[in-house]
Order: structure tokens, then sequence, then C-alpha cells
């Protein structure tokens, strides 16, 4: 391999990962500078710095054609470009949508906001991996940060339980990572991705061995049976913003994870490992599906449904055709959109001195806060998979690039347990609709958030109705 | 014939009004209760240049629209009506306008979301009768079941939330194999497009599988034996706007869905399990029958006289098989067509008014057990008039519409099977016994009570909704033709399809 030069503009396309570093330590001075009584200007700051990321990468992150960096350790293409700004987009609206929260809480820091970052930038990191090497690191960098994240709210006991439990699942994910990707090099010689998907297929056991073990670290990362233990505890315990934070960009950050690792470096085993996703995402699709009936918290309830959900995304992958990572891709934006919306809703509808947890507390929403029952409809709906919503949709893709793969089973069960999912969402609409509303109860108004959060749930209905934009979009990504 | 936007309109009017009157909220209830009544004539009135432009004569789709819709699925979204889509059409504008006026001053909680939720549905149904693609098709198809949720959920009796999840999941259920059939057929065909399906060759495995999956949604919807228990607790919880819409229309998008998919697409497979289609409206005509003899609520025992009616549908629809296999043709097969469709007019405006019936006295007495009631008529003389109309109407006494579409079936039936008509043929025993014992129940004999005592008869609102039904049942009982005639071209066709097998020749 020919030394690269290393001139200014043959790093461009990674100037918003760099700049979104900087960002971080100002901020971090700033933080300690403004002092406590100026924390909302960290907040600010935050979001003005993810706006400028956005923007870097916007300006400088597009590229004609695929191009490779740092001697094959980063890759610029349009799907990374366009999977970071979903990313920042989705960090931006949920802290916007936790800053009342967090003040109530009174657990305002200006760490969170820098987590925050760092987490994005672990995120960036493991969207541009194109080495064994920089996955590894965006994976770790991401999920430290989470980690700290969840026990934040240091006063709270079953945060700092759940976030033990993550950190130790975590960790011996990431070990089971690193022995698969040990086996890897091992067995083909290089950490690069380019070279590990050009090397001809031995599928050796070392091989198989190898590909397993990574096979965990997505699967953990996904939160997918049986690596899915610490979802509900972390959904549970972490506090709501912090759970509407793991919920959601991470998973982007997941998809990318998989599709660059498994649909790209792996891509001459897709025999190998579509095998064992198929396992995982049937197992997944049922403990969900079936677990999530029986809970009584709705961060709980919506955890089983992210496994359920991820279920599906992994089925996507599981053909090996890039029809179906295509189907993923829509699925996890989908997803990730509608998770945004629900937990914003969980958030707005907490009050002080209650978490709104229980879905009993949503009785009678409909009267209490039309406007928010409302949209809350049009969020679980979309979960459910149900038409005008672009939940039916994500689900549609699946389903048919399964059945293009010839896969009529695995598509009927998966279409069968989405109807056992869909008892718990439409509980949720029965609790807000059907039950009169419990006395003295009132909902914040916070006309920022409420404002953006109707924009989310009616973006889910329009991109029902007229998703055609979203396909085009995700067709032109991945070929 | 080109359309004119005027499907969309028909589809998209009641919509935009129900979302219109959803936002002017409960504050302003009179003006949202004027606003869907307006919303709702609208609709009708669009209803009278759709029937006037109406062809006759061709079997081709008229009124078309056709814009991409999602072209990276090659869905389009293409509307278009024939002789077997307009009967509906007509019937589900017409049957909204008396539900928005029986909910006039009967509904007092979230008066405007009730309104709405009827008008989206309106506009969400003419939209399954319309669509020439089925993922447009099913999109409605699955969109309608949100407002229905909602309607039976807020304004339903005590048990209204077990009712409407059950009524919810089973539908669902019911539907999203059709969804893997459709997505496994377009896979095959390359497009979404109705006349794709119907033209594409397949395996009578593959039809085989289709065919299950499709009679699965739609013998939930209809729905047939033994998927119907669904439908009491859902009519026995609905409020009586609810109901109405439920028998009058939502039940006929099953038949509608045999008749418009699994018998053009998957004909061999129809011809090959027609004894279980067959079987099943028999046993839902017989059985269902004798069930709803013993009821003691008046919803139930008209829901399950539904079920049991609308076992000719079905029965109609598939007995043209051995009808063909009998006499060597399909030209007796026409009768058998024929009257599935006219009973699934008939039925939704009988089953329709007898709701409202119900309704009216529940809005008085607050009961539906038959045992509450006790000459009605004594107290309620106008109110008792039109019921016996429409029970007998229900028992299929000649010169209202039940007897025609109840006729032509098992006049068809005969052709086949001696021993199907003897047993569809029961049903003018049954349909006789159970709906005239309740009127005898309910409007005859001493008042019973005090509560009986003191109903007030008809207000001029439920006069004139009970009337205009009223005229309609007669109007098809005694004249016919014109609908028959309006779908006579279409029914040529469908049996045209039906008679050509689709399996390709190796």
């Amino acid at each position: 391999m020919p030394v690269a030069t290393m001139s200014f503009a043959s790093i461009l396309p990674a100037i918003p990962e760099m700049a979104l570093a900087v960002a971080i330590c100002l901020i971090l001075l700033l933080d300690v500078y403004g002092g406590a009584g100026k924390r909302g200007l960290t907040a600010t700051a935050t979001l003005v710095a993810l706006a400028v990321t956005a923007w870097l990468t916007f300006r400088y992150g597009e590229v004609e054609q695929r191009t490779v960096l740092f001697n094959g350790l980063y890759v610029a293409d349009r799907l990374g470009v366009f999977l970071k700004l979903a990313s920042m987009l989705s960090v931006g609206v949920s802290l916007f949508y936790s800053q009342a929260y967090l003040q109530r809480r009174s657990i305002v820091g200006g760490e969170y906001y820098v987590l925050a970052l760092t987490t994005l930038l672990g995120i960036c990191v493991l969207i541009s991996a194109n080495s064994l090497l920089t996955i590894y690191l965006g994976v770790e960098l991401l999920s430290l940060s989470l980690y700290a994240m969840v026990a934040f709210d240091r006063d709270s006991g079953i945060a700092a339980e759940s976030a033990i439990k993550y950190f130790v699942l975590g960790a011996i994910a990431s070990g089971a990572l690193l022995y698969g990707m040990s086996m890897l090099y091992g067995m083909s010689g290089t950490l690069d991705l380019d070279r590990l998907a050009a090397t001809a297929t031995t599928a050796g056991a070392g091989y198989i061995i190898g590909i397993a073990f990574v096979i965990v670290g997505v699967a953990f990362k996904f939160g997918a049976v049986p690596f899915h233990m610490w979802v509900p505890d972390v959904y549970q315990g972490a506090p709501t913003s912090v759970t509407l934070f793991v919920a959601t960009a991470p998973k982007l950050a997941a998809f990318a994870f998989a599709f660059r690792l498994l649909s790209h470096g792996l891509g001459h085993d897709t025999l190998v490992w579509t095998q064992m996703l198929t396992g995982i995402s049937v197992l997944s699709l049922v403990l969900g599906n079936v677990v999530a009936i029986a809970q009584t918290s709705i961060k709980r309830m919506l955890a089983y449904s992210a496994i359920g959900n991820v279920g599906f995304i992994l089925l996507g992958f599981s053909t090996g055709q890039a029809a179906g990572y295509r189907a993923a891709l829509i699925y996890t934006l989908v997803y990730v959109l509608t998770v945004l919306g629900s937990f914003g809703v969980v958030m707005l509808a907490a009050r002080v001195g209650s978490e709104a947890d229980e879905i009993s507390d949503y009785k009678g929403l409909a009267t209490r806060d039309p406007l928010l029952a409302l949209m809350m409809l049009f969020l679980m709906l979309s979960t459910a998979g149900i038409p005008p919503f672009a939940g039916f949709w994500a689900k549609l893709w699946i389903i048919q690039s399964l059945l293009n793969s010839g896969m009529v089973g695995l598509a009927s069960t998966a279409v069968l347990l989405s109807v056992v999912g869909a008892f718990y969402y439409l509980r949720v609409i029965w609790y807000m609709y059907f039950e009169p509303a419990a006395p003295g109860s009132s909902v914040d108004t916070q006309f920022g958030a409420r404002f953006a959060l109707t924009l989310n749930a009616l973006a889910v209905l329009a991109l029902g109705l007229l998703p055609n934009a979203l396909f085009a979009l995700c067709n032109g990504l991945i070929d | 014939m080109q359309g004119s936007g005027l499907l969309s309109l028909l589809i998209w009017l009641p919509i935009a009004g129900g979302l219109l009157t959803l936002a002017l909220g409960d504050s302003r209830a009179r003006l949202a209760r004027w606003l869907a009544l307006l919303t709702s004539i609208a609709t009708l009135g669009l209803t009278v240049p759709l029937y006037l432009g109406f062809n006759n004569s061709t079997a081709s789709f008229q009124f078309l629209e056709r814009v991409p819709w999602i072209p990276q699925l090659h869905s389009d979204y293409a509307l278009g009506i024939d002789g077997i889509s307009l009967p509906l059409i007509l019937l589900t504008a017409f049957m909204t306008v008396p539900v928005i006026i029986a909910g006039w001053t009967v509904i007092e909680k979230r008066i405007a979301q009730y309104f709405a939720a009827f008008l989206i549905l309106e506009g969400l149904m003419i939209g399954v009768f319309a669509a020439l693609d089925s993922l447009l098709f099913y999109f409605f198809w699955e969109a309608m079941l949100i407002p229905m949720f909602i309607i039976i959920g807020i304004w339903g009796g005590p048990r209204r939330v077990y009712a409407t999840l059950k009524f919810f999941l089973y539908t669902f259920l019911g539907s999203v194999l059709m969804l893997v059939a459709l997505v496994y057929l377009y896979l095959k065909a390359g497009d979404y497009s109705l006349a794709a399906f119907q033209q594409l060759p397949l395996t009578l495995i593959e039809q085989r599988w289709i065919f299950l999956a499709f009679l699965l949604a739609f013998a939930v919807k209809v729905p047939m034996w033994p998927v119907h228990t669904w439908l009491p607790d859902a009519h026995v919880e609905a409020p009586t706007g609810g109901s109405v819409i439920l028998a009058a229309i939502m039940l006929k998008m099953g038949g509608y869905g045999l008749l418009r998919f699994s018998l053009p697409i998957t004909p061999d497979a129809c011809r090959e399990l027609d004894w279980l289609v067959i079987g099943m409206s028999l046993i839902a005509i017989v059985y269902i029958g004798l069930v709803a003899l013993v009821q003691q609520d008046m919803k139930k025992l008209v829901a399950y006289s539904s079920i049991a009616h609308m076992g000719f549908v079905t029965l109609g629809a598939f007995i043209v098989f051995q009808i063909h296999d009998v006499s060597g043709s399909y030209r007796g097969a026409i009768n058998g067509m024929d009257g599935a469709i006219v009973q699934m007019v008939s039925h939704g405006l009988i089953s329709g008014a007898l709701f409202l019936c119900i309704g009216v006295m529940y809005d008085r007495v607050h009961s539906r057990e038959i045992s509450a009631y006790g000459g009605v008529i004594n107290v309620m003389p106008k109110f008792g008039a039109l019921m016996v109309l429409f029970a007998l109407a229900n028992s299929g006494l000649p010169g209202t519409s039940g007897f025609v579409g109840e006729f032509l079936v098992i006049l068809a039936s005969f052709r086949a099977n001696f021993w199907y008509a003897a047993l569809a043929g029961t049903t003018l025993v049954l349909g006789a016994a159970y709906t005239l014992w309740l009127v005898k129940r309910v409007l005859f004999g001493e008042v019973a009570n005090d509560h009986v005592a003191h109903m007030k008869d008809l207000n001029g609102r439920e006069f004139l909704i009970l009337a205009a039904l009223a005229v309609a049942v007669l109007i098809i009982g005694l004249w016919p033709a014109p609908l028959v005639q309006m779908m006579e071209a279409s029914v040529r066709h469908l049996l045209e399809q039906v008679a050509i097998s689709k399996i390709p020749v190796v």
C-alpha cells in the first residue's frame, strides 16, 4: 500500500468529526468557566455545535464517489453522510426535547451535553469505519459515553444499577467483539474491511467462530435476543431523556456497524452470518412482542418493543442482499423517527414527582391534552405498522425483501408476530382515549418541545401518505 | 370514460370535512354537527353525477384516475369503479347521512371527535371500494380500522374495550397474511395494479396458498362461520352509529374482496376449494340462524342475523363452479352473483335500519334486553310500523329488498344441488322465526312496564332517517332492475374471468 500523503484536501471529508471533537473540548471549557449559573448557555452552545457540524458534514462530507482516507481506516460515502446527518438531527432533537425535563429534575450538568456529543462522535466514527480497528474505536467511544449518561442521575439507585448492568454486559460484548475481530484478523491477515471483503472465502472453522463472536457484538449493540438483557433495565432505569437518547441515534450507529462489518466486510460469507441473524431476529421478534404485553411501565414496554423492532431490522440483513439492507435502512430511519416522538411524549407527560412511566399514567390523556394524545396515537399506530403511517412502509419493505429471497415462512412469522405486538400499542391508545382522566393531573406546556413533537408526529403521518422521497433517497444510498 | 377526479373528491371530501370537524372541537359542538351533516350530504350529492355518468353497458372500469404514487414499489394512486363497486359506494354515501343524524343529540361527550371519526371512516371506505391498486386497497382497508376502533372504544357500552380490541386484532390478524400474498403477487407481476394480478398466471399450489390468505382476510370481515365471534361483541358494545356502519358497510368489504380479489386472481383454487366456502356459508345460514333464535339481546340477535344473511353473499359468489359442473355453462351462475351483490346492498339497508330502530328504543329505555320491552307499538305507533316493515324485509318478504337477493341465490343454488337450496331455504323459516319473534316480544302485546309506557314516539329526525331507509328497501324490493342492470356487465365479465384457468401451460 502506498504511503498516503496527508494533504488538507485529502482529509476534508473527515472535517466534521474533527470539528465535533474541537467543539466538545470548547463546550467542556465553557461549562467549567461559565459555572452553574449559565447552564442554558451550554445547551445552546451544544445545539449550535450540532448545527455547525451538520453544516460541515453537508458541505465537506458530500463526496462524488466512495473515498477511503487515512490508510484505509476511514471511508466517506453518501450513506455515511446521510447517516451522520440523521444522527445529528436525532441527537439535536433528543436534547431539545429533554431541556425542560432535565431542569425540572435538577440533573442539569454541562457534562450531560458533552457526553451526548462524545456519543455522537462515536456514532460518526462508527458510521465512517472502514477497518476493524475504527469500528472498535467507534463502538467503545459510543458505549462508554452511554454508560456514563445512564448513570447521570447519581441520586437514583435504579439508574446506577442499570448503568452497572449495561457496563458489565457491554464490556463482555466488547470483549467478544474484539476476540472475533482477532480471529478474523488471524484468518485473513488484514484489518481493512475492503481487503477483508476481497479475501477469497475459505469459510473454515476459524472464520465461522470469528464471525459468531463479531455477531455477538452487533446483536448487543442492537439489543437483540439473546443479548438483550440490558435493554429493559436501561430503558426503565435511566432518566427518560437518556432513554430517549439511547433508543434513537445509537440505533443508526448499530445499523452502520452491521452494514459496514457484515454486508461489506464479510459480504462473501453471507451464508454464515445470515443464518445466525435469522435465528437472532426470530427470537427477538418472539420475545420482544410477547413479553411487552406483560409490561406495566411504558418505558419497559417500549424497551421490549425496541427488541421486537430490532428483530425486523435484522430480518432485512438476514436476506444477505442489497434489497434487504435497503429495507433495514428504511426501517431503522422510520423507527428512530417514531421513537424520538414516543419518548418525547413520555417526557412531556412526565410531571414533577411523577415520571409518567406507568402505562396507567396515560389514562384520560385524550381529555387532559388532546393534541399530545393524538400525536401519541399516530406514533403508536406507526410502530404497530398500520397505514397510513410510516411504520407500515418500513414493515412492507422488510416483508418484500424476505419474499424476494424466497423466505415466505419467515415473512409470515414476522407479520403474525406484529399482530401480537399491535396489542400493546393499542393498549396505550386505550388508556389515553377510553379511560376517564385521573383527577388533578395536568400536563406541562412547553411550547417549543410541543411544537417540535407535533412536527415529529406529523412527519410520521406525512411519510406514511407520501413515502416516495424517503424510498428514493434510501435506494440511492445502497446499491 | 376518463374521470374528472370525482372519485378522489368522494374519498377526500369526507376526510377533509372530518379533519375540519375535529379541529372545531367540542366547544363548538353545534357548528361541528352541522359541518358533519353538510359534508355527508355533499358527499351523497357527489354520488349523483357518479350514478348518472356511469355506463351500464361496459364491464371496464370507469371514472379512472391514475397518478404515480410510489414508483419504487410500482404502485399507483389508481381509482375506478365498475358495476360491482358502484352500488357499494352509493350504499356507503347513503348510510353515512342517517348515522350522522342519528348521533345528533344522543352523543353527549366528545361530539366533534364522534362526527369526525364517521366522516373519515366514510372516506376510507369509499377508498376501499374505488381502489384499483392493491397496495392502495390495503392502505384504505387497514386505515379504516382506526376510526372504528376509536368509535367503539370511546362511545361504546360497558365492555367496549374488550370488544374493540377483539375487533381490531381479529381483523388485523386476518389481513396481515393477505399483505404477504399481495407482496408475493407483486414480486411475480411487477406492479401492484389489480389488472396485473388478475392476468398473472399462477400454479395451482401458489393459488391455493394465496386463496387461503385472501379467504382468511375476507372471511373475518364478512364474517363467515367460524371466524365470526368478534362481530356480536363489536355490535353489542358499539354505539348505534358504529353498529350501523359495521353492519351496513364494513361487512360488505369481505364480500367485495372475495369478488374482486379471490375469484379473479385465484380462479382455479376457488374452483378446487369452493366446497370450503359453500360449507361455511351453509353452516352460517343454518347454524347461526338457530343461534340468533335464542338471543336475549336485540343487538346480538341482529348481529347473528347479519352473519346468516352474509352467508348468502358468499354462497352466491362461490356456487358458480358447481353450476358449471352440473349444467355445463356459466349462464345460470349469473343469478348467484347478482343475488350476492343485491344481498349486500339490501342487507346494508335492512341491518342498518334495524340497528337504528334498536338505537331509537335504547335511547329511551337504555336497555337492549328483549325482556325489558313489550307492547312498544301501543306507545310508538309510527316507530312500530316502520320496524315491522324492516323486520319483514329482514325475513325476506317479497316486495322488500331482502327477498330479491335471497331468492336469486336460492335459485342459483338449485341449479347446483338440490340440498344446497334446501338448506339455504331454511332461512325463510329461521329468519322469519327469529325476526318476527323479536317483533312480537318487543312491539306487540300489553305495555310491559312503566319505562315502555313513557316512551315517546319518533321525533322528526328519527322519522326522517327511518322513512328514507324504508323507501330504499321498498324501491329495491319492488323494482330491482336498475340495480341489477348496473352490475350486469361487470358480473358477466367476472364470470368470464372465473371460467378461464390461470394455471400456466407447461
